[in-house]
């Protein structure tokens, strides 16, 4: 029986899949520089290490968001099915590529602790041993934080444009794997960090096992891994309901992870808070952009005919998300686990724009993530300038009276946090307006309601940081803010600067977001 | 109809009002050191410049006709998505115009005020910076042109208000007021949020000319629910039941903000938030008719409030939020009131200020002590400020020829109009009144010196009294000057509508009976405290007394009913956060089987914990969807 199988796969002709080439070049430009990379790793002496690699990253990162401008308009579904690129897509490329940038100027910053960057100096040598005070004096960098960065931008880069479910399992694990090394690379506080970083990585190949367990299924329904065949499968054959919906509840379990949503976020506070906060930031401000991207692509292009199924589901998801963040949030008392607790939150009010499940909504969620993510970065860069002797000053106490002592960046701190609560005049109201909006046109108010009481809940907890940092004295406690060098400023320069913007000047984003249509299909 | 004339002129200056003390918010706070010495200056001068040019676009809107008096200025487009825009739009009309005048000018005195006041404060150039911030922001509320960017200003002078209450931060009390501020205000932002929501799901947009313009063709429902919104919000910015509570212990912040924000301007928003939405309240009886209730009520217990507290700044405060309660009950009678509401506002708005910075110049000279039972015989040592204080007394008690005396019984006339009821409650709140404010006025001026060893009262600088001396010329001519020099309901009228009916009691009759209840409790309060001594310890007084002095319970029916249970959510949620996940998602897994039953004794392990709930939450999102399907 096997042979004529053999012989039968002999006589098929294998054609070349066909690739427009150009409009995946910021893949490829990232993917290509990821390899050199690699080999920088290798072939470069150490001392030259760590100039070569910042500028083949920013290069690269640069180059491929040339590109990504260059192809607007494009709307085209290429590699036989598996990639679209299309307004969404570039988008959210384009914030995708900003956003790694001013992360990767977070992780470039070498000013802000004495001992050297933020990472480990190896990360192979045991905390607290004899090899890693050595490793730390000689001054030793771990320049593999590079590729990790370019591998991770690249599988975020495909995971925002796949078209089926092989190729955005494949993107998640190229995005995920590095962001679990990263994480474990903290510098100081070494065994928090290799605790996240652990925890990280067994949560989300769990994640993973549910995302390709349920598009196992949905193969098995329709026949195919592909979006815009599963989508006229659904149509063509209404009937069949059960496999369909535990393969789709799946899958959205793998991206909800990826989110944060309640309640697949327990991870979030752990690592959040045990990364490096350059990484923190770059996870923070892009894995959001890449997995709702990944998701609204999923659910408009492929679940659009069922959307009657999922949005009950997502409904209690994006309620039980707000308020749950929200609420958690209030009793944090380190800067860094509240602010995951926040982008808890902040997942739940970009889940109201998904749910409505139009063009609004897709628009509005676009406009949030992009706000939100300059915002992110904004936040973590000013985390990681408030120190102590002992590395950073993550605890809310070290920040009593920051005001006093360092007024602009308390302002600067206090505008992201105005942000997040979405006070008006800063980007964050206008996104939260958008998705208010989308939400009750899409005739869930209920859930807006939901969200605008989460809101004021939320509020509350960010401004008693304002209040702790100008309503109080400083005292020992208090942390100082190092002054960084041009890379950290150039980043929290561009937030504070898109933070305003997008709060009083929104309209050529939302003119964009609007423009970029909707997904190709 | 009125319409809109194009901003040319002084008109096209609209922006500047606003732009000017901005500019100086920006230059204090970020100017650093550097500005220290001259920054408070450049503080005044800002707000001066304001008001010179307010006053011109008084004179210049006087040159037109009523009916073309509306003028839009369109800056840029802010907002606008799908089928939603919002512009960053100004309208000038009567209404914004007269909000202008009282921001700017009495806005312009209280910072001159503040330089003799706050002299000798290391933190002075931020003060001049919080209160240049809250005069940008009230003035973008009171002139925009919808109601998105009515919101930007709504949450501007909250933010103002806030800083400004929490400024003494060496205090613990300021603090925590300052936060009670902050809470209790952002549940009316979610009145403002959500009506701001609905108007536009009801009408597809959410500038003032749509909204009101299609007011009509909504249901009665969804312009009560807009209205009822409207309410909620105006409940909390202005400190109406059931969201009283912060005002009296605003009272912490400096004295002149007590004046400008938490007196004269921002706790009048929510008057102005609903006499700008006359169009959607003409039309909904039934939010109308709780705006009534919320007014009345509230004019008790501030008054109540104010007859029991020997601080003589929160019984000022409860007399605010009782006058307030007078206006909004106003406003709540449709185009009866609006007028008369606004009128009562104007006036107010000057006589309580003078009458604050008032206390504010005792207090300066008395060591800042508030305890009116150590006050007493000040009238001979600080002449000024007691003619200027005896002004304002008159003024709120509704003495003619005094302001006070035309608004409060135009007003109260207009109420019997509509119902004799509100009528006949508000004339014995004006009795009540009398008592408190003579009260006030006999143990801080009269009788005998109850002084503390250490404190000699002395007549403050002139920076001061200058700004007193205008403000008691207002509350004792602006009221005349209204009505029968600038005509206020005619001034009005195109913009909020007047109507009058016939009252069952002649306007002579009014004034009559409230001129002698307001008499009799100026006797009352003058046989308690002028005639007999003032006991320097509180006596333990009456169970209202009593109650009063806990201002109503109010704090404790928060406590109960929102501190306590969001606390207990928290901690309960935080507890449980910290043992994994939620019980019900735990309890759900656990019926997953003989796995979940294994793992559920593993929970000391965070990871195990946290895949478990992973778990659970797969098994609801599943069986969510799969149910969804099935039905």
């Amino acid at each position: 029986m096997s042979a004529p199988a053999l012989v039968m796969a002999a006589e098929v002709q294998f054609t070349l899949p066909s690739v427009n080439y150009y409009a995946i070049a910021p893949i490829l430009i990232l993917f290509g520089a990821a390899v050199v990379s690699v080999l920088v790793e290798a072939f470069v002496p150490r001392g030259g290490r760590r100039p070569t690699q910042l500028v083949l990253v920013i290069g690269a990162i640069v180059a491929a968001l040339v590109v990504t401008v260059d192809l607007r308009g494009t709307r085209l579904i290429t590699g036989e099915g598996a990639i679209a690129v299309d307004g969404p897509t570039l988008v959210l490329w384009g914030a995708l590529l900003v956003v790694g940038l001013l992360a990767t100027f977070l992780m470039a910053e070498r000013s802000v602790d004495p001992l050297g960057d933020a990472f480990a100096p190896r990360a192979s040598a045991l905390p607290g041993s004899e090899d890693e005070q050595q490793f730390t004096k000689r001054g030793f960098l771990q320049t593999e934080v590079w590729p990790f960065l370019l591998f991770a931008l690249t599988g975020m880069l495909v995971f925002a444009a796949a078209n089926d479910f092989l190729l955005m399992f494949v993107a998640l694990e190229v995005m995920s794997l590095p962001l679990y090394l990263l994480a474990g690379m903290a510098r100081r506080r070494r065994l928090l960090s290799q605790e996240a970083a652990l925890k990280y990585f067994l949560l989300g190949a769990f994640s993973s096992a549910f995302f390709l367990y349920g598009a196992a299924l949905l193969y098995g329904y329709s026949g195919s891994v592909n979006f815009v065949i599963l989508s006229e499968t659904l149509a063509a054959k209404p009937g069949e309901g059960t496999l369909v919906a535990v393969g789709v509840a799946l899958v959205m379990v793998g991206l909800l992870f990826k989110i944060a949503a309640v309640p697949f976020h327990q991870w979030t506070p752990d690592v959040y808070q045990g990364a490096p906060t350059p990484v923190t930031a770059f996870m923070a401000a892009t894995v959001k952009i890449a997995a709702f991207a990944a998701m609204l692509r999923l659910l408009y292009v492929s679940l659009g005919g069922l959307r009657w199924d999922w949005t009950p589901m997502l409904w209690i998801i994006a309620g039980l998300t707000m308020v749950i963040g929200s609420v958690l949030a209030i009793t944090q008392t380190d800067i860094k686990r509240m602010l995951a607790y926040s982008s808890i939150a902040q997942a739940g009010f970009i889940l109201i724009g998904v749910v409505a499940a139009s063009p609004e909504g897709l628009a509005s969620s676009i406009f949030y993530l992009i706000a939100y993510a300059f915002t992110t970065i904004g936040t973590f860069a000013v985390v990681s300038m408030v120190r102590n002797a002992s590395g950073e000053a993550t605890s809310l106490s070290a920040w009593v009276g920051l005001g006093k002592k360092s007024p602009v960046i308390a302002a600067v701190f206090s505008l992201f946090l105005l942000s997040l609560a979405g006070i008006p005049l800063t980007s964050g109201f206008v996104g939260k307006f958008a998705v208010f909006s989308a939400g009750i046109a899409s005739g869930a108010a209920w859930l807006v309601v939901v969200g605008v009481i989460a809101s004021i809940i939320a509020a509350f907890f960010y401004v008693r940081v304002i209040v702790l940092m100008y309503f109080s004295e400083p005292t020992e406690d208090t942390a100082s803010v190092v002054i960084p060098s041009t890379f950290t400023t150039i980043a929290l320069t561009a937030a504070t600067v898109m933070t305003i913007a997008l709060g009083v000047f929104p309209q050529w984003l939302l003119d964009i977001v609007e423009q970029a249509g909707v997904f190709v299909r | 109809m009125t319409e809109l004339m194009p901003a040319e002129g002084v008109f096209s200056l609209i922006w500047l009002l606003i732009a000017l003390p901005l500019a100086g918010a920006v230059v204090l706070l970020f100017g650093g050191r550097r500005t220290n010495s001259w920054g408070p200056y450049l503080g005044v001068l800002t707000v001066c410049a304001s008001a010179v040019l307010g006053w011109l676009m008084l004179l210049a809107m006087l040159q037109n006709p009523p009916e073309e008096r509306t003028f839009d200025q369109n800056l840029f487009t802010w907002v606008s998505v799908g089928g939603f825009q919002a512009d960053m739009a100004f309208q000038l009309d009567q209404l914004s115009m007269v909000f202008v005048l009282l921001i700017t000018t009495v806005g312009a005195l209280i910072h001159i005020y503040s330089l003799g006041y706050m002299a000798h404060d290391p933190d002075r150039r931020k003060f001049f910076g919080y209160l240049n911030l809250f005069v940008g922001a009230m003035l973008i509320l009171v002139l925009a042109n919808n109601f998105l960017l009515l919101y930007v200003g709504w949450e501007g002078v909250g933010l103002a208000s806030y800083l400004l209450i929490g400024f003494y931060q060496y205090k613990h009390s300021a603090a925590a007021a300052a936060k009670k501020a902050f809470v209790i205000n952002r549940v009316g932002d979610v009145g403002l949020s959500l009506a701001i929501m609905l108007m536009f799901v009801t009408f597809g947009s959410v500038s003032f000319e749509d909204v009101f313009g299609a007011a009509d063709q909504a249901s009665e429902g969804t312009l009560n629910a807009i209205g009822l919104l409207l309410l909620l919000a105006a409940a909390g910015k202005s400190a109406q039941f059931p969201l009283q509570a912060w005002l009296l212990d605003a009272m912490e912040g400096p004295t002149p903000v007590s004046a400008l924000i938490h007196a004269a301007t921002m706790v009048t928003a929510g008057v102005y938030l609903i006499a700008r939405s006359n169009a959607i309240f003409d039309l909904a009886q039934v939010a109308a008719t709780a705006v009534i209730v919320v007014g009345v009520i509230t004019v008790f217990m501030g008054a109540i409030i104010g007859s029991a507290k020997d601080d003589i700044k929160k019984s000022l405060a409860g007399s605010t939020m009782s006058q307030i309660g007078y206006m909004i009950a106003a406003v709540g009678l449709g185009p009866i009131g609006y007028v008369f509401g606004i009128f009562h506002l104007l006036t107010h708005g000057v006589f309580k200020a003078g009458l604050f910075l008032g206390a504010g110049s005792v207090m300066h000279g008395m060591n800042d002590n508030v305890n009116m039972r150590r006050y007493g015989a000040l009238r001979t040592v600080m002449f000024i400020t007691f003619i200027t204080f005896a002004a304002g007394w008159l003024s709120i008690l509704g003495i003619p020829p005094f302001s006070g005396f035309w608004s409060k019984d135009e007003l109260i006339h207009a109420a019997f109009e509509e119902s004799v009821l509100v009528g006949v409650l508000l004339i014995i709140a004006a009795g009540i009144t009398g008592f408190y404010m003579t009260r006030m006025f006999i143990m801080t001026f009269l009788g005998k010196a109850r002084w503390e060893d250490d404190v000699h009262p002395h007549e403050s600088p002139k920076v001061m009294t200058i700004p007193l001396i205008i403000l008691a010329l207002g509350s004792t001519f602006l009221g005349m000057a209204l009505l029968f020099w600038g005509d206020i309901e005619s001034w009005l009228e195109p913009v909020v509508g007047f109507e009058s009916k016939e009252a069952p009691l002649s306007t002579a009759a009014t004034i009559g009976i409230s001129l002698a209840a307001v008499i009799a409790g100026v006797i009352v309060a003058y046989v308690m405290y002028a005639r007999r001594p003032i006991p320097i310890e509180a006596p333990r007084g009456s169970w209202l007394t009593r109650a009063a002095r806990e201002e109503l319970y109010g704090n404790q029916v928060n406590q109960v009913l929102v501190v306590t249970p969001t606390l207990v959510a928290a901690k309960a949620a935080t507890s449980i956060d910290a043992k994994g996940i939620d019980g019900l998602v735990n309890g759900l897994a656990a019926l997953v089987g003989a796995i979940s039953g294994r793992l559920r004794r593993y929970q000391t392990g965070f990871v195990r914990t946290y895949a478990l709930s992973m778990v659970g939450g797969a098994v609801i999102v599943v069986l969510a969807l799969v149910l969804v399907r099935a039905s």
